[in-house]
């Protein structure tokens, strides 16, 4: 489930913000308890907590006192947004770089994604 | 229960197992001990829980000294190899003296627990398998309930199907009576994601206090170019290093921000996470003089 290369409390921050993005996870749709997630995912309560907080800080969900975490309404549009400032320099770069350490040409690129 | 550690130390003659641990661990939280054997843990445990007067130093748990303290005895558990009872003891007159002896212990969760790890409560000590034995000890520590629960490598001997079963109940009972409870273990990997926080001992000392999730993505390994790589850990703590023809891998201490990797990538450089376990070996198999 969770890899050791990174903080598990971002790896959880990444999967909802995926949720949200697919649409698994609706605008104000209530997400689980930290301990519902701890217990399903057999994690850390703790650790889990400092995922959720992230996404709080982020503006990605939103507390109701006593009730539990939100999505919040623009979250969706608003991590869209994110990704696709980050799209062409985290995605299109590297694959760029390999195409040209292995002699792809930016042309055959593009003529394997027209027949996409 | 929160602990506090000060200037402990634990000798055996003249062996010294324990050597001066200052230590501050908060309540309520799930702390992994690792360190390899003879490393200090367990006497550290025992002198925590109050089974071995320290030779110096004192512990003090919710601020009152912890030694022959009954306050702080009663609202103790720990769980050791030997679980304290002689071969001869049935497993019922165990349990029995557990019910009386803890005011939180709770007997229906033992009853469900026994059932767990299919344990016969008829038997006696002496006919449990080595994992068995190690379930009966996982049994008596989690029933207790006790505010301040140490686990001494209580699974020594179960299978996988009985370890995750243990690393489960643990978990849904924690969450459901948070209190403090220390585990020590050599396999990491399979628990580490129960810890909060993650203490580690080497030869006595405690070399690591962290949380857990801030050890991974500590320490990196390097592979390229002898001497862009010679040149990319200059001035780094190198945990360890190989070395293939003009080829050099080192694994270094720390963290290295992401700037830092591009300009290597840039240089033919290529970078590798390592795992907690990994982590765990490089920093407790160092020669004497490069720890000390």
């Amino acid at each position: 489930m969770f890899h050791d290369r990174s903080p598990i409390y971002l790896q959880i921050a990444e999967g909802i913000k995926n949720d949200v993005l697919s649409g698994a996870l609706e605008e104000d749709e209530q997400v689980m308890s930290t301990n519902q997630y701890a217990a399903f995912y057999r994690i850390n309560p703790a650790t889990a907590a400092k995922g959720f907080a992230q996404l709080v800080e982020e503006g990605v969900l939103y507390k109701k006192r006593g009730i539990g975490m939100f999505v919040s309404p623009d979250a969706r549009e608003r991590l869209r947004a994110e990704r696709r400032e980050r799209f062409f320099a985290d995605v299109v770069a590297p694959m760029l770089d390999e195409a040209k350490r292995i002699g792809i040409g930016v042309d055959e690129i593009v003529k394997h994604l027209g027949e996409k | 229960m929160s602990i506090e550690i000060r200037d402990l130390t634990v000798r055996y003659g003249r062996t010294v197992a324990v050597d001066s641990v200052g230590l501050d661990l908060a309540g309520g939280k799930i702390y992994g001990l690792l360190g390899r054997n003879g490393s200090g843990k367990t006497s550290l445990l025992s002198a925590i829980a109050s089974y071995r007067k320290p030779s110096a130093g004192v512990v003090l748990i919710d601020g009152e000294e912890a030694y022959e303290n009954p306050r702080v005895a009663r609202r103790t558990c720990f769980i050791r190899d030997t679980l304290d009872l002689s071969d001869s003891d049935r497993l019922r007159s165990a349990l029995d003296l557990a019910a009386r002896l803890r005011p939180t212990w709770d007997q229906p969760y033992a009853e469900k627990l026994l059932d767990v790890f299919q344990i016969d409560p008829g038997k006696r000590v002496s006919a449990l398998s080595r994992g068995q034995r190690s379930a009966f000890g996982v049994v008596l520590g989690l029933a207790a309930r006790t505010p301040l629960t140490i686990l001494d490598e209580s699974y020594l001997g179960m299978d996988a199907v009985a370890r995750t079963l243990f690393y489960r109940e643990l978990l849904a009972d924690y969450l459901e009576h948070p209190r403090t409870i220390i585990l020590s273990t050599h396999l990491i990997e399979e628990v580490a994601d129960l810890f909060e926080r993650v203490i580690i001992m080497d030869r006595g000392r405690v070399i690591v206090h962290d949380e857990t999730d801030a050890l991974r993505g500590r320490g990196v390994t390097v592979t390229g170019p002898y001497e862009a790589v010679t040149a990319f850990a200059a001035g780094r703590v190198i945990l360890g290093e190989q070395t293939l023809g003009g080829v050099r891998a080192v694994t270094l201490d720390g963290h290295v921000d992401p700037g830092e990797i591009e300009r290597g990538e840039a240089a033919g450089l290529s970078f590798g996470p390592i795992g907690i376990q990994d982590l765990f070996v490089h920093l407790t198999s160092q020669p004497l003089e490069a720890s000390r």
